[in-house]
This record gives C-alpha cells, sequence and structure tokens, in this order.
C-alpha cells in the first residue's frame, strides 16, 4: 500500500459524504408539483406502490405518503394539510363531509389445516374458540385434539380486523403462537393439524394454489374468497377508502381515477387486498 | 502541496476519523434513547414495569413478560451451555488426544461463525417439529429457544474458558502433577480456581450474547408475550418483539419498541462491563 | 477403587461426553444444512432470480443485493477504521488520554447487540436522513457494527511490528505519511487483512440490523437506494414466511455457510501469514 492508495482512500470516504449531502439536498433541488397522502399506515405501503407508478408515468410530479392512522387522515384531508386522506373502513353517516373514494377491500379469512374435516365455522364459534372457551376440535365435530391458537402481533391490520369484527378485547386472548405476516400464520398452521388462524384472504389463495396444507372456511356460512370480498358479500372485511375534501384539484382527481382503475389491480394483490369489482 | 501541509492533513484525518468512530458509540446510545424517550413521556417509566400486558393499541405497554421472557431463554441457554462450554475447554486442553484437538478447536472456532438465522432454521426445521411430537404441540417454546441458545453461546463459553485455561503457566499444571495430584484433582484445585476470572468473562459474555440475540429466538419461541408457567411455553424476548413489531409500529407503540432496545443495550452493555472488570483483575496479579 | 479414583473417572466421562457431544452437535447442525442444502442444489441457483417468493429460481439478486451491502460497508469501515487505527497505534500521533477513551468506547459499541444497531439505522439513516430502507442504509448500519471489529485488529497488527521500524523511519526524516504509505501499513497487511475479512464475516452472518434498514425487496437492485435483501434476511423469509420454503432457505444457508467457511480459512491463512496477529472476537 503506498500514499496513492492513502489519497485514494480519502477520496473515496469523500466521495462518500459527497453522495450523502448530495441525496439530502437532491429533492429540494427541482421544484416539482405535489400531491400529498397522510392516513391510515395499512393503506399507507399500497399508496406508495400506486403513487410510484403514476409518478413514473407523470413526469415532474411528486407524491408524499405519510401514515398517522385514519384519524389522521380524515383530520389532515380536511384541514387541507393533505390533499387526499387515507381511511381504512366505511365512512360513518357523520363523516358525510367527506367523499370517499373506494380503493380496495381488506378481508380477512379463518385458516384450518388441510386435514382438518371442518368446513364452515360461526362467528360464535370462532370468539369461543378465541376466548379459549372451546378448547378441543371435539366440540365442533373435529378430531380430538387440543385447538393450537395462531394469532397476529400488535400493529398488523389483520389484526385490527379480526378484533373489531368479532368483538373481541386483544388482552383477553392468550394465544400459543403469535406471527407476523400473514405467510408466517398460513406457514404456522400448515405445519400444525390442529392449528387456527385468520389471515389476509388474498395471500392464503395464493399458498393454497401453492400447495400450502391450509384451507379457507366458511364464516357463517359465506365462502372465503377473493370474489366474496369484492362482491362485499364476506363479512370479515373492510373498505380501504381514499377520502378528499371539498373541491378536488385536478392533480388530485386524476391521482384518485389512477388508483380506481384495473392498471392498479396488481398491486393491490401484492399487498393482499382484493380489488373492488369495478 | 508542501510535505509539512500533507503531514498536517493526514494528522488531521486521523484525529477525525478516530473521533468519529468514538463518537458512534455516543450517536448510537443517544439516537435510540432520544426514540424511546416519547414511550417514557408518554406513558411513564412505570408504565412498562406496572402495565399489566404488553398490548401497546390497547395502550397497554407492559414490558415485564418480555423482560421476564428475555431471562428465562437466556437463563436456561446458559445453564447449558456453561457446564458444557468448560467442560469443552477442559476437553481440548487436557483430555483430547492430539489427532482430535486441532479437529475439536475448528469445530468450535466454525459453531462460533455460523450466523444466528442458520441456527433459526436448523431450530425451526428439526428441533421444533421434534419438541411438537414427542412433548406438546406447537413446539415453538422456551425450551426450543433455550436449547437453540445454548448451542450458539457454547462456542463463546468453550473459547473464553479455554483462553482462560490456556494462559495459566504449564509449570502450575506440572508442579501440582509432581506433587501426584491426579489429572482432575489437579484441575480442580490448581487450574479451574486459577482460571477462575477468566471463565466468569465468559459466563458474561455468553449470557449478554444470549440476551442480545434475536433471530433465532424470534423463529423458535412463540413470541407470545405472557408470563410462562411452563418450558413448554411460548415467550416473546425483549428483541423479539422488536424484531415482530417494528415494521407496523407507529406512534406510541414505536417510540416503546425503541425503550425495549435500550433496555437491552443497557443490559448487554452492563454485562460486557462486568466481564471487562473481570478480565482486567485477572490482569493485575 | 478409591474415592479419588471414582472421582477422576467420572469427571473424565462428563469432559470425554461434553467435547464429544459439542462435536456432534457440530456434524449434526452442518451435517443437516449440507446434506439437506446439496439435495437437488445446481448451479442454475446462483445465476437465477428468486422466483414464486423464493420458492423457486435462484438467489442471483440477492447475492447482487449483499454484494452492494457489502461494498458499502467496506467502504465506511476501511478508511475510518485504518485511520482510527492508526491514531491508536501510533505513539507520535498525541492519542494520551484520548486514545484510552476511545478503545473503551469501541470495546462497548462491540458489545451492543445486533438488533440495536438495526433501531439506530432505522432511526438515523432510513427516516433522519431521508435514505429510506435501502442497500446504503444497511450498508451504513453494518459499517457501524463492523468499525471496532476492525479498528482493533488494525490498531493490534500495526503495534505487532517492530518499534524500530518508527524509529528508524524518524531517524530518517520520514514523514509520517511517508512512513505509514511505504514501511508500516504495507508490513502490516496481512493483519489488516484479517481485520477486514473477520469484519467481512460478521457482517454477512448479519441478520437483525438488517429487517428494517435494507429491507426485503428480492428484485436486482437498480441502485443504493433500493431495498435489497441479503442471503440470511432469504433463509429468514424463506424460512418463516414462505410454506414450502424450506428446501431453498437450506440451499441458501449452504451457500451462506460455505462463503463464511471461505472466509475463517482466509482468515487463518492471514493470521499465520502474521504471526503477532491475536484474534479478536
Amino acid at each position: 500500500m503506498t500514499a496513492r492508495t492513502l489519497t485514494f482512500l480519502a477520496a473515496l470516504a469523500a466521495a462518500a459524504a459527497a453522495i450523502f449531502f448530495s441525496l439530502n439536498s437532491s429533492s429540494e433541488d427541482i421544484e416539482k408539483a405535489r400531491l400529498s397522502l397522510t392516513g391510515s399506515s395499512t393503506i399507507a405501503p399500497l399508496a406508495l406502490e400506486i403513487a410510484k407508478r403514476y409518478e413514473a408515468q407523470n413526469e415532474g410530479l411528486r407524491i408524499d405518503v405519510e401514515t398517522g392512522g385514519s384519524s389522521r387522515g380524515m383530520a389532515d384531508a380536511r384541514r387541507g394539510l393533505a390533499d387526499i386522506g387515507m381511511v381504512s373502513r366505511r365512512l360513518k353517516a357523520e363523516e358525510s363531509d367527506l367523499t370517499a373514494h373506494l380503493l380496495a377491500r381488506d378481508g380477512v379469512g379463518i385458516i384450518v389445516h388441510s386435514s382438518n374435516p371442518i368446513e364452515a365455522i360461526t362467528g360464535a364459534e370462532v370468539t369461543s374458540i378465541y376466548k379459549r372457551e372451546t378448547r378441543n376440535w371435539q366440540a365442533l365435530g373435529g378430531p380430538d385434539a387440543d385447538i393450537i391458537l395462531v394469532h397476529k402481533a400488535e400493529g398488523r391490520s389483520t389484526l385490527e380486523v379480526f378484533l373489531d369484527h368479532f368483538k373481541l378485547d386483544n388482552p383477553s386472548i392468550t394465544p400459543d403462537v403469535i406471527v407476523g405476516d400473514n405467510e408466517q400464520g398460513i406457514k404456522t398452521v400448515a405445519a400444525n393439524p390442529a392449528g387456527i388462524g385468520y389471515v389476509s384472504i388474498g395471500t392464503a389463495e395464493v399458498a393454497i394454489e401453492n400447495g400450502a396444507a391450509i384451507k379457507l372456511i366458511k364464516l357463517d356460512g359465506i365462502e372465503a374468497s377473493t370474489a366474496t370480498v369484492a362482491d362485499g358479500s364476506f363479512p370479515m372485511a373492510r373498505e380501504l377508502n381514499l377520502v378528499t375534501y371539498g373541491e378536488i384539484p385536478e392533480n388530485a382527481a386524476s391521482f384518485i381515477a389512477f388508483a380506481q382503475s384495473a392498471d392498479v389491480n396488481d398491486l393491490i394483490k401484492g399487498q393482499s387486498f382484493v380489488p373492488p369489482r369495478r | 502541496m508542501s510535505r509539512r501541509a500533507a503531514d498536517r492533513l493526514f494528522r488531521f484525518s486521523l484525529r477525525s476519523a478516530t473521533l468519529a468512530a468514538a463518537l458512534a458509540l455516543v450517536f448510537v446510545t443517544f439516537f435510540v434513547g432520544y426514540e424511546a424517550l416519547p414511550a417514557l413521556q408518554a406513558a411513564g417509566a412505570g408504565a412498562f414495569l406496572t402495565d399489566p400486558s404488553w398490548h401497546p393499541a390497547s395502550g397497554t405497554f407492559g414490558l415485564m413478560p418480555m423482560v421476564l421472557g428475555s431471562l428465562a431463554v437466556s437463563l436456561l441457554a446458559l445453564v447449558l451451555a456453561a457446564p458444557l462450554g468448560l467442560g469443552a475447554a477442559l476437553f481440548e486442553n487436557f483430555y483430547a488426544p492430539p489427532v482430535l484437538r486441532g479437529l475439536f478447536q475448528r469445530a468450535v472456532e466454525l459453531l462460533a461463525g455460523i450466523p444466528s438465522v442458520v441456527y433459526g432454521l436448523w431450530g425451526l426445521v428439526v428441533l421444533v417439529p421434534l419438541i411438537a411430537k414427542h412433548l406438546a404441540a406447537p413446539g415453538t417454546s422456551i425450551l426450543a429457544a433455550g436449547l437453540v441458545l445454548a448451542i450458539m453461546i457454547l462456542p463463546t463459553m468453550a473459547l473464553f474458558s479455554s483462553a482462560a485455561l490456556g494462559a495459566i503457566p504449564a509449570e502450575q499444571y506440572r508442579a501440582a502433577s509432581a506433587l501426584g495430584l491426579s489429572k482432575w484433582t489437579a484441575l480442580r484445585t490448581v487450574l479451574l480456581p486459577a482460571a477462575g476470572r477468566g471463565i466468569m468473562t465468559g459466563l458474561f459474555l455468553s449470557f449478554a450474547r444470549a440476551l442480545g440475540e434475536t433471530m433465532a429466538v424470534l423463529m423458535v419461541a412463540g413470541n407470545v408475550p405472557q408470563l410462562p408457567s411452563s418450558l413448554l411455553d411460548p415467550v416473546r424476548t425483549l428483541t423479539a418483539n422488536i424484531a415482530l413489531e417494528m415494521a407496523y409500529a407507529t406512534g406510541a407503540h414505536r417510540h416503546a419498541l425503541f425503550f425495549s432496545g435500550f433496555l437491552v443495550m443497557a443490559v448487554t452493555l452492563l454485562l460486557v462491563t462486568l466481564a471487562g472488570r473481570s478480565e482486567k483483575k485477572e490482569a493485575r496479579p | 477403587m478409591t474415592g479419588v479414583e471414582t472421582q477422576n473417572r467420572l469427571a473424565a466421562l462428563a469432559i470425554w461426553s461434553a467435547g464429544l457431544l459439542i462435536l456432534g452437535a457440530f456434524t449434526l447442525i452442518v451435517g443437516d444444512i449440507f446434506w439437506r442444502g446439496f439435495s437437488g442444489f445446481e448451479l442454475g441457483f446462483l445465476t437465477e432470480d428468486p422466483a414464486d417468493a423464493g420458492r423457486a429460481g435462484g438467489i442471483r439478486s440477492v447475492l447482487a443485493a449483499t454484494a452492494l451491502i457489502l461494498l458499502v460497508c467496506l467502504a465506511v469501515t476501511l478508511p475510518i477504521g485504518l485511520l482510527t487505527g492508526i491514531f491508536l497505534a501510533d505513539y507520535t500521533a498525541g492519542g494520551g488520554r484520548f486514545a484510552p477513551l476511545v478503545r473503551r468506547s469501541l470495546d462497548t459499541l462491540a458489545g451492543v447487540p445486533s438488533i440495536v444497531f438495526g433501531l439506530f439505522g432505522n432511526a438515523v439513516f432510513a427516516h433522519l436522513l431521508g435514505l429510506r430502507i435501502s442497500i446504503l442504509t444497511g450498508g451504513l448500519t453494518l459499517a457501524i457494527m463492523v468499525l471496532p471489529f476492525f479498528i482493533r485488529s488494525a490498531e493490534e497488527s500495526l503495534r505487532s511490528l517492530p518499534v524500530s521500524f518508527s524509529q528508524a523511519a524518524e531517524a530518517l526524516g520520514l514523514s509520517r505519511l511517508t512512513f505509514y504509505g511505504k514501511i508500516a501499513l504495507p508490513a502490516a497487511l496481512p493483519g489488516l487483512m484479517a481485520g477486514l475479512v473477520l469484519g467481512l464475516g460478521r457482517a454477512l452472518a448479519e441478520t437483525a440490523a438488517l429487517i428494517f434498514t435494507s429491507g426485503y425487496v428480492t428484485r436486482l437492485p437498480e441502485s443504493l437506494l433500493d431495498s435489497g435483501r441479503t442471503l440470511s434476511i432469504h433463509i429468514l423469509d424463506l424460512a418463516l414466511n414462505v410454506p414450502g420454503g424450506a428446501e431453498n432457505a437450506y440451499r441458501t444457508a449452504l451457500v451462506l455457510i460455505v462463503l463464511l467457511f471461505a472466509i475463517n480459512g482466509a482468515l487463518m491463512a492471514l493470521t499465520r501469514l502474521s504471526p503477532s496477529y491475536r484474534e479478536y472476537r
């Protein structure tokens, strides 16, 4: 190694520093038209993907997506802090000052091991299982095996939908396994013949196609499938909405039109949501 | 550039690089602490201790289940790995035939280099199904995590014990033998006490490593934040909690995760400091 | 048989069992990885991109992302680590009371659990500096993690040079820069390389510090600001999240372990070249 090598290393460090600063300033260099979205952290990753694709088609536009929960999304839209709010449920009657634009649906289905003879379950049975009042599959006409409860970690949207639908209080649930992603939930149930879990229906369908040893079972008599989620008949589901307040600026309107078009179906499915029937 | 100027620049870059390296610890501590602070303000320091459970979405931030989970898993690992690691060191230094000795050293070194995620993979694919089949389903449990961790910290324990034993002058062992002491008696009464502090260092560092380990535990512990009542119960450790929930955490939840990271850091650094102390004391006489 | 003799035999038995148990565990785990990893392993695994969530295809993009992350890590660790190592080892640098403080700080940094580096990288590089979840963020986070290990071995290998080198250089009136460029660094090269390789091994094995800094994306990275997953994260994702992913998880683990063993071999060779280099873990 020579002095020249040392100089080279110093230059390398300088270059790294330069990259750093240029990265920080480059965003401020060019004045771009901006569109801002805030709200539900469930919708944010999808909105970010849609925004990226939209930006690629519309040069000179920059879309910022920030999370902070559905309530923030509505508040920001009302106060004009954001052009569009993201709200992960249907708007209530008293929120009719806002306009909802349906982006996608989020459906959560109950899954069991594929060897489990159970094909359908009622809401009351699910509640009783998760409250540990029903502990054995026999009580539901299944095999003599202790039920293994697979549950989601805090912060996951499927957990919210599940708790909300069954009016369950999370601290009252004592599961056997807690998982993070939908895929981990599927994998855990597939590995445990006596397991039960709940996952995003889109993800479960893909996994079943790929041969995962699970099945989606009927909830309150309704088939759990992307079709029933799309047409709104599956009960454990929610709307993912973009909301606006008052008159919609032109660039926001065209972004919403894009987000509601079939061009983003693959992105919606990629986030394991269900595109609404168009 | 004159030679003197070049030299001055060289010295300057030496100093600034060193300053940057020295400040890294300060930065890490500061920013993790800074992100944890809002949690203390919002929930109050007591909440982490007294809240009955960890349900950030419902506003309860009790870390005790995870503190106990971390302790349970790490202590189990230590109880298993400490005697084995010490035994391994004695084996390597005094019992193994020369042929096996080199092989053994290599094996321990390679075990130390296997990534934690690979141990986790092995635990998940081999160990967990075994526990599920023979003991209790679903198998993800304190036992699984403790076993995987034990294998992971075993090399640390063995390497430090071996170094401590190796540092003792060979004359001591020879003198003891010359006095007619048998091998084990010589080890027990002369060498092990002499290597005591070095072995303690290994213990502290193994414990620190077990507490700080994340991925392997995340994969096999079951991750239910509860007070466990048996070895076959699932638990969640402080570190697994961060890995599991960080991606989707916002607001107070996110800050609370930084707080648990801060806590893990504080405890492991305390252990590392203790280890350093016992190492230094040994060096003195 | 006397009591002492029984004790001796029991002790020997226990110690032999401990030794054999560890050899057994090693054979079991490494054997398991090699056995399952090799079954159905084809070279195409290295040159194809992952498909079907990683169940099919190979790990080309994962290897690329791993290499980029390691490069970023090296680009930062190397200059800072080398300069700091020189500062700590050089008695003319004027370290004084500062040097022990730096050493203490670095030793402590080496003890910080990796998940904490992940938190730090997420808060500072990804959010504060706006680098998002990216290869750059992951590499920088790893750099901070690896720094103390590289500095320590750089310092030790420089320290192990005879003092007469430095004295002779001074007597000849060589500048420190020339001394290091022409004499000290070349002489300490094997030790420096060993430190580098040790750091690389640590970075390669790391997962916890990367899950929320470099991310999960499997696409071939196009820039340092893209998210990219490393080999270890690929294993984690396949094992935890992909039903039917265990096979490719094992194959990836095999690749990772072979790389690490190669690094370990290189480390031993380098250590032999520089006999005074003390291993620092």
